[in-house]
């Protein structure tokens, strides 16, 4: 009889480990078939849409207002050979953008520094009280934002800071009554920067000590050794903090709708200072406002392409943010 | 760093330094602290104090205006529908709001758990063949990220079609009605389990490989190593994800609003105890506080400011006790 | 297969016979080596430092130095110099304070927060603490038990210091001789030399402390602090290290912390012998291993603890 000596191939040794691996690997496919299986049913539902529109549905020029067009879709005849289902969404589009990027922008900064405040230059009493009040900031429902937005800075904005005389020279074209994408703006910038404080202050911390002995003995100052030696190695984090925060400013649907105003409009930067206070209403909130619709066919399909669009920036996104990591990571540790 | 018993410095000399004439900067150029170093010192300052400040006047205000419009009494009555639009209308409680949180939390919760620590396990045991897992972690990741108010139309859409009649209410004609307890319970699970599959990992992670070793070395089995070793030990991070979890179940709208029929007391669907609440619809202290803000229907904002200010210390309650849980500092693995 | 033809024979181990006594080796002298053995055994060994050094000049020095950490002595009124031209060692047990000693030298014990400092230190006359702390440290330089290279690449590493100090930045052209003077001067130059951009993790461990000891040198240090620089390192690095010290010493003042006694021997023109947080014995590094005065010394340097 022959036995093989050597190594034995690490597996399993028994029949119950082997059940055992097997149903844990179906659970952890479970994750898997759930993105399928959201790609597939949100993209099959917004086919048509996409499909009637073509390339119009995203083009910056193809003009029309947004409302009206959901209103025609919502009233089409119930033949669906005669369903409308022309959409122009950029201005949907754009406000996504718009406040998206310039609250990450401003958070990311505002992250930056509050965290190497935290963990370099602040006493210690006020470290103290700062970190779990991060930490409960990160954690206040966004309901809650959105209803200290709606019922205090809007109509400060709208009675206060606009002006009546600005009111009257855009009223043909939109009220200007407080819901702005300014507010908005404001509101996500505060709630997308305590997760990036926590993330970046767990990052900062965990670079080797021995780097910042090393900066600080060769006779360079506090704020300089932080800012060229730590925060440059928790650069990888700060990146993925940064996406963690775009995704889910652009996922905020509900605060967004209760404070950037129902109006599906795309605000002119030509305009001037008024620009920041003119009414938008991003894709995410444009969904949960008008989610009495989904049982008239043709408007279910309009907000499943507008889900589709949110889904796809979402992948982008991650994909996004691990390539820079791995960029990133060229100077560090990892033997890559 | 204290001094004590010194010389006094005003008579001692002040060190002459060697001068190099080698120098790249000239010698007024080189300071202990330029002009950037100074503005950056200064901004963080800033960002700091603004920090406290923002935060500060988010919680006195949400407790003033809490403390002003919340009843004590209110909590246990029944919300009633009302057309009145005075700021200080009242009538009508939060017990039914209050009743849905708990309910889909722990609905959430206890879908998520089980599957979140699952996944979690495989990750961190198995993770065999290497591309599944490296699929399976980039989708957890993905899911974190995805949109809740995508989520939501997902599970709409999913769940209206007939197979699934049996988790909400069916009208005549077929049509499946698609939005219960059940259904936002299980769309809520799919949120919770990204924080509870990464506390989970991070606590097997932490496990050192000699409790394994020593484990395997006994003659046990993975899987029962997994459950009677591993399991137990990771408890504290499986509880702090779990926290976590609820945390943010508990305080997501976009769900509710798509998902759990939008009534504002719960209604039953059928006769069974406990299946037919499930099965209802209701509403929860977010749709409540959304509803009642001039965004939703009620536009009666005392009665948003009161749900808003209970709703804030749950969620207060909850990270307290997940600052409770991580604060024990000994490794408990240390040899 | 059938049964084998020939089978392998069968070992027994034989558990009832009485076991063999194995002897102590027979010392030399027959009797147990004695103090004076020992350091002669020391003295005998290969010396790298020359017989006779050129002048000295005072950069550092301590006057009844104090540190404490939350009120318990960690040093103890120590009082010595440090010179350019020499080599001054520090040895001791662990936790004798030579660490927190040398550290106090560029005003790192600050870092502690539950730190205390008594007695003075001058740098070149002047109190250091009259200085500001970052001006302080660029005249006085520190190695690190463990090599810290940042994670970037040779040139900026050596170029880091040179860089962050002053209100403009230079030019990379600007920088490069003087960097690769450091890494000259330091015994890098020739390994990293065709490729500067390479990232410095991936150097050796010996070629990571020499790097770390070039960047130390590109800002022109007075005096050089060497934390137990080789302790990390292989044989070959070590001895690469200790004849780059005895290099440096006639433009430097060095001080170098060392728990290896052998070391200490090579390297050291003075040595300082701490216990406790007391300097026990402080005087030339003949003395102290040849003929130390106090018996604490004595026990130390032939073995006898630590």
């Amino acid at each position: 009889m022959r036995r093989r000596f050597g190594l034995q191939k690490a597996g399993p040794r028994n029949s119950s480990d082997q059940r055992a691996e097997l149903l844990l690997g179906a659970l952890a496919c479970v994750v898997l078939a759930l993105i399928a299986g959201m790609i597939i049913f949100v993209f099959q539902k917004a086919w048509p849409s996409f499909s009637h529109n073509g390339l119009d549905w995203f083009n910056p020029f193809a003009g029309g207002n947004v409302d009206d067009q959901l209103t025609a879709i919502f009233e089409s005849p119930g033949n669906p050979s005669q369903y409308v289902f022309t959409m122009h969404a950029w201005p949907l589009l754009y406000a996504t953008a718009l406040i998206t990027i310039c609250s990450v922008v401003i958070g990311v900064g505002f992250a930056l520094l509050s965290a190497m405040f935290i963990v370099e230059f602040a006493p210690d009493a006020l470290r103290r009280v700062l970190e779990p009040v991060v930490r409960l900031l990160a954690a206040v429902p966004s309901v809650i934002y959105g209803l200290i937005g709606i019922l205090v800075l809007v109509p400060f904005v709208g009675n206060h800071i606009i002006s009546q005389g600005a009111k009257d020279s855009v009223a043909g074209v939109v009220t200007l009554s407080g819901p702005s994408v300014g507010v908005g703006i404001l509101i996500l910038t505060v709630m997308i920067t305590p997760i990036m404080i926590a993330i970046v202050v767990d990052a900062l911390r965990a670079v080797p000590v021995g780097w910042r002995e090393g900066s600080v003995s060769l006779g360079v100052n506090r704020w300089r050794a932080m800012w060229t030696v730590t925060v440059r190695a928790a650069r990888p984090a700060i990146v993925a903090a940064a996406v963690l925060a775009t995704a889910r400013a652009l996922g905020e649907a509900i605060m967004l709708s209760m404070v950037t105003g129902s109006v599906g409009f795309a605000p002119n930067p030509l305009d001037g200072i008024i620009y920041f206070v003119e009414p938008a209403r991003p894709l995410a909130a444009t969904i949960v406002d008008n989610s009495e619709g989904l049982s008239v066919p043709p408007f279910a399909d309009t907000l499943y392409a507008f889900a589709a669009v949110l889904l796809v920036s979402a992948a982008f996104l991650s994909f996004g943010g691990w390539y820079i990591r791995r960029h990133l990571r060229r100077y560090t540790l990892s033997p890559i | 760093m204290r001094r004590s018993r010194r010389p006094q410095l005003s008579n001692l000399p002040r060190p002459r330094l060697p001068r190099r004439n080698r120098e790249v900067l000239s010698d007024e150029e080189i300071v202990p602290w330029s002009i950037g170093d100074r503005i950056g010192l200064a901004a963080a300052w800033f960002s700091g104090l603004l920090l406290c400040a923002i935060a500060a006047s988010i919680v006195l205000y949400m407790l003033i205006r809490g403390l002003q419009y919340v009843q004590l009494s209110a909590l246990f009555e029944h919300p009633v529908v009302q057309s009145t639009t005075t700021i200080t209308g009242t009538g009508g409680g939060y017990l039914d709001p209050i009743e849905g949180t708990l309910i889909l939390t722990a609905l959430g919760t206890l879908i998520a758990l089980p599957i979140g620590v699952g996944i979690a396990v495989w990750l961190s045991e198995y993770a065999r063949p290497a591309g599944l897992a490296r699929a399976v972690e980039s989708g957890v990741e993905i899911v974190a990220g995805t949109p809740t108010i995508v989520l939501a139309i997902f599970g709409l859409l999913i769940f209206s079609k007939s197979a699934f009649g049996f988790l909400s209410f069916t009208a005549e004609g077929g049509a499946v009605f698609g939005r219960s307890f059940f259904i936002a319970g299980m769309m809520m699970s799919v949120i919770a389990l990204p924080l509870i599959v990464g506390a989970t990992r991070e606590a097997l992670q932490s496990i050192p490989a000699h409790v394994r070793e020593a484990s395997y070395a006994l003659g046990k089995d993975k899987i029962s190593t997994i459950r009677r070793v591993l399991l137990p030990a990771s408890r504290k991070g499986i509880a702090t994800g779990t926290t976590l979890g609820m945390g943010r179940i508990a305080g997501d709208t976009a769900i509710v609003i798509l998902l759990l029929g939008a009534t504002l007391t719960l209604e039953k669907q059928g006769t069974t105890p406990v299946v037919s609440t499930l099965k209802g619809t209701g509403s929860t202290l977010t749709s409540y506080v959304y509803g009642n803000s001039p965004a939703g229907e009620g536009n009666s904002p005392a009665k948003a400011y009161a749900a808003a200010f209970i709703l804030l210390m749950i969620v207060i309650l909850m990270n307290f006790v997940v600052d409770l849980m991580s604060r024990r500092r000994s490794d408990p693995w240390a040899r | 297969m059938g049964p084998m033809k020939n089978p392998p024979p069968v070992r027994r181990i034989v558990v009832d016979d009485e076991p063999t006594i194995v002897e102590p080796p027979k010392r030399r002298n027959g009797a147990a080596q004695t103090v004076k053995d020992a350091a002669s055994g020391l003295l005998s060994a290969p010396r790298k430092r020359e017989a006779k050094r050129g002048k000295v000049k005072e950069r550092m020095r301590t006057e009844e130095l104090g540190i404490a950490y939350a009120g318990k002595p960690a040093v103890k009124n120590v009082s010595l110099t440090v010179n350019q031209g020499e080599v001054l060692g520090l040895i001791g047990p662990s936790g004798c304070g030579k660490t927190t000693l040398l550290r106090s030298l560029n005003r790192l014990v600050d870092q502690t927060p539950t730190a205390t400092r008594t007695g003075a230190i001058y740098l070149d006359d002047g109190d250091v603490d009259r200085l500001d702390v970052t001006e302080l440290r660029r005249h006085v330089g520190m190695v690190f038990q463990q090599p810290n290279p940042f994670p970037m690449s040779v040139f900026d590493n050596v170029a880091y210091g040179l860089r962050e100090r002053g209100s403009r930045r230079p030019s990379r052209a600007a920088l490069r001789p003087m960097v690769e003077e450091a890494l000259d001067r330091a015994g890098l130059l020739e390994e990293v030399k065709d490729n500067l951009t390479h990232p410095a993790l991936r150097l050796s461990g010996g070629q990571q402390q020499r790097l770390c000891i070039a960047r130390s040198l590109a800002v022109n240090p007075g005096v050089l602090l060497l934390d137990e620089p080789c302790s990390a390192l292989d044989p070959r690095s070590t001895s690469i290290i200790e004849e780059l010290v005895m290099k440096l010493r006639s433009d430097i003042a060095i001080v170098i912390v060392t728990h290896n006694l052998q070391q200490a021997y090579r390297v050291a023109d003075r040595v300082g012998f701490m216990y406790l947080g007391d300097l026990v014995e402080y005087g030339d590094s003949d003395q102290v291993f040849g003929a130390p005065k106090a018996k604490r010394t004595r026990e130390y340097v032939s073995g006898g603890f630590g």
